[in-house]
């Protein structure tokens, strides 16, 4: 990768800083965060990048690149290739099949994937329910769902939302009502991620009615061949199929799937939370964006001949959203910093999750800016990856709009960016 | 200009409004979304009972002889009902090329047939705002060849008006030799565009035309483009509203919660000023010719910032279901994205807007 594409965009003439630059100054000027690239550390990226370019699949990144999205049996194999190396859960300790990485190899690892365009992994069961797993399941639990997570050999979906319970989770009506050893399960989730092609759903049930709302949900593990479980297809704005509703009927699902104890769902459930928003936030997708819009800025030619790159109104907004993003990345590193020193992260996922998709959409809009005309085409084929002949316009455009309008669901998931402010008012500044 | 719509202008609004509510339900725009590039004939029959293919073409081709803020509250009800017709290349963009350009002889055989309804004419005029990968025109001895972009209207069209890369209109039909066609699903299913490929098809030029006149015809079509995201954008934020009143979250309905209010108010502050930008660049384009270049500029970037910004506030506030099939507010919020790139971008808009005014080179 060249160094320029490693760089903090700045106006022509001043200075460019590039990443190890800053993280120098940042480390340089004191502050509590334990980041200095060592000679391991630069031996660690050679080893990453050898890593990337022997096994991700040419195909995948250029898909990823154009914003298609990757085959599953290329995913699937990406993914046993990175478990095999044993990288396929950055995060998690390394008693249950992490990386053990300290923060700054994590970040060398993020950003060298980035920069390569590898697609990113199905979060449902890495980043949301294996934590859960690992840290509220009990032994059986781990040895059970752990190994099939890391994996891939088991797809996980999340059964969080209702029709009535969005934004008001905890209102959830759901009801598991014990029966012998099992809970009998009937209700409605919605909103469920590739439930279609998931083998397990992590729910949230109501287990006792007359408690608080909060005090009376579990977290079952239901395995989704269960009897008495439909899935119905929610069709988005984007024309495609991502979303479900999920209906349980009588579902008999054995008490030794329940996470933790009976009635406090609520705890675990808000664990998972944090994760996912600060997976939303997606800022190692955003870089690779700033990347790879830059890289069509110079090759987009106006119709006067000049560059879109040429373009200062174009390159400012770029630019005020690159900056957005810096502090967003390194908000992330403060946080691994935060848990690495045993200092709770808090609530500053929702300062994430609503910054991080700010830059999202932003950035989603300055990608229907940049094909002009060519963001109005609809392109099923080209968008699903199973097109044969060229597209109409240039390939990064195909998938601009559909990028834009199904981007809009990334203020309103994992929590809204209005819900997200209430929690900021009332956790952080105590309003 | 007095500053409000007369009386007249209010019934025809008004009887638009009841013939689209009747008669162009959502069911039917969802049906009609899904064959894109076939015209719905019996609701354009209807549309023409209201003189509405007509409205611009004088009398004595047997039009209504209105103008265009006429058409513009016109178009404003088409937003409003996502209504699946071809109003903006057969009723605005087509009939003004052949009232601006056309002789006498093209006049009296085409604007009758399109004042009655009886013909739907596609416009190719994209060219002559951006030209990008190897499309453009290139006019020869009464040919054309190359190829034309995002054309109006496309559908089943009897006759395409095209604009060539030296600012000529064409009239070209859609047997002549040498033409193939191709249709462009886009983003909005309720307005069919497509692909012309020119190969030395024969074309009859329009005698009188200029740089002025296509100038002119990609004015008018911005300026409706704007009344259709105003009226689009007038009713997302009214179903914006209705949901709010209706969905219930923490035991009450979301409406009650300041942050949903003032999202919904936000939306009302930006859009109602946009109403009056719209009525004075339609107007200008009747009545004050040396404003109509820069107001159509004007109302087609604004109202693409103002539809942009209310398509996406009245999604958040429809949370999950807003980006749903099902619910249908989508197609609201892909006619407000059309509308934004059609006829140009407001990037390349605001640009425009800056050389008619001498600020940039």
């Amino acid at each position: 990768m060249k160094e320029a594409d490693n760089s903090v965009f700045c106006p022509p003439g001043e200075i460019h800083y590039n990443k190890n630059t800053i993280t120098r100054i940042v480390a340089a000027k004191g502050q509590q965060m334990d980041i200095e690239l060592t000679k391991e550390d630069d031996a660690f990226r050679a080893e990453v990048r050898r890593f990337i370019s022997e096994k991700l699949p040419r195909e995948l990144a250029e898909r990823e690149t154009v914003g298609a999205s990757g085959e599953r049996g290329a995913l699937r194999r990406w993914q046993k290739d990175l478990h095999e190396k044993g990288w396929v859960a950055v995060n998690w300790p390394r008693q249950y099949g992490g990386t053990g990485w300290t923060p700054m190899q994590k970040h060398i690892f993020n950003e060298e994937m980035a920069a390569a365009n590898a697609p990113r992994l199905s979060p449902f069961g890495l980043s949301m329910v294996g934590p859960v797993i690992y840290t509220f399941g009990n032994e059986e639990q781990k040895k059970q769902h752990l190994p099939g997570i890391l994996s891939g050999d088991v797809w996980w979906c999340q059964g969080y939302s209702e029709p009535g319970s969005g934004s008001d989770l905890a209102s959830l009506r759901t009801r598991a009502v014990r029966q012998g050893d099992h809970y009998i399960v009937n209700g409605q989730k919605i909103w469920t991620s590739y439930a279609h092609e998931a083998d397990w759903i992590f729910c949230l049930v109501r287990t006792d009615e007359t408690a608080k709302p909060q005090e009376g949900i579990s977290f079952l593990l239901i395995d989704m061949k269960t009897p008495g479980i439909e899935v119905k297809p929610i069709i988005s704005i984007d024309g495609l199929h991502h979303l479900n509703e999920v209906f349980f009927t009588d579902v008999k699902v054995p008490v030794t799937n329940r996470i933790g104890d009976e009635n406090k769902g609520w705890t675990y459930a808000k664990f998972l939370l944090v994760n996912e928003r600060t997976g939303i936030a997606g800022v190692p997708e955003s870089k690779r964006k700033i990347a790879h819009l830059r890289k069509i800025a110079r090759q987009e030619r106006l119709g006067d001949g000049t560059a879109l790159a040429d373009d200062l109104a174009f390159m400012t907004k770029l630019s005020e959203i690159e900056v957005k993003l810096t502090g967003l990345e390194y908000t992330n590193l403060r946080i691994v910093a935060d848990e690495v020193a045993g200092r709770p992260a808090g609530p500053s996922s929702s300062t994430l999750k609503i910054v991080g998709t700010e830059v999202q959409q932003a950035l989603s809009e300055l990608a229907v800016e940049a094909a002009a005309f060519y963001a109005m085409p609809f392109q099923r084929e080209h968008l699903m990856g199973i097109a044969n002949e060229a597209p109409v316009g240039p390939a990064y455009a195909v998938s601009v709009t559909s990028a834009y309008n199904f981007g809009r669901a990334a203020s309103i998931y994992g929590g809204s960016n209005e819900i997200q402010r209430n929690v900021i008012a009332k956790a952080v500044l105590g309003l | 200009m007095e500053f409000a719509l007369s009386e007249e202008q209010r019934l025809l609004q008004d009887s638009v409004r009841r013939f689209l509510e009747q008669n162009s339900p959502l069911d039917k725009v969802r049906l009609a979304a899904g064959n894109t590039h076939t015209v719905q004939r019996s609701l354009w029959a209807g549309a023409s009972e209201l003189g509405i293919p007509g409205m611009l073409i004088p009398e004595d081709f047997g039009g209504m002889g209105l103008g265009f803020l006429d058409a513009a509250i016109v178009y404003e009800m088409f937003g409003r009902y996502v209504a699946p017709l071809p109003f903006l290349g057969t009723a605005v963009m087509a009939p003004l090329a052949l009232m601006l350009a056309g002789s006498e002889a093209q006049q009296e055989k085409w604007l009758p047939k399109i004042a009655a309804g009886e013909i739907i004419a596609g416009v190719a005029v994209t060219e002559s705002i951006g030209v990008r990968e190897g499309a453009g025109v290139k006019a020869g001895k009464g040919t054309l060849t190359g190829k034309a972009l995002f054309v109006v209207d496309w559908a089943e069209a009897d006759l395409y008006i095209v604009a060539d890369s030296d600012h000529g209109f064409h009239l070209v039909l859609p047997d002549a030799k040498g033409l193939s066609r191709r249709a462009l699903d886009t983003i909005d299913k309720t307005r069919s565009v497509g692909e012309l490929v020119f190969d030395q098809v024969s074309a009859e030029p329009l005698p009188r035309s200029s740089a002025d006149a296509v100038a002119r015809v990609i004015d008018a079509g911005r300026v409706m483009l704007a009344a259709d995201t105003l009226g689009a954008g007038q009713m997302m934020i009214e179903k914006a509203v209705a949901y709010a009143g209706e969905r219930k979250q923490f035991g009450r309905v979301i409406g009650s919660f300041q942050a949903v209010k003032h999202l919904c108010a936000e939306m009302a502050a930006a859009l109602e000023p946009s109403r009056s930008l719209v009525w004075y660049a339609a107007h200008a384009l009747d009545e004050v010719p040396g404003d109509a270049r820069l107001m159509a500029c004007h109302a087609k970037s604004h109202l693409s910032e103002v539809g942009r910004f209310v398509a996406r506030t009245a999604t958040e506030v429809h949370g999950g279901m807003g980006f749903t099939d099902l619910l249908g507010l989508h197609y609201w919020f892909k006619r407000i994205g059309f509308d934004r790139q059609l006829l140009g971008g407001p990037e390349l808009v605001r640009l425009e807007a800056a050389h008619l005014q001498g600020w940039a080179a």
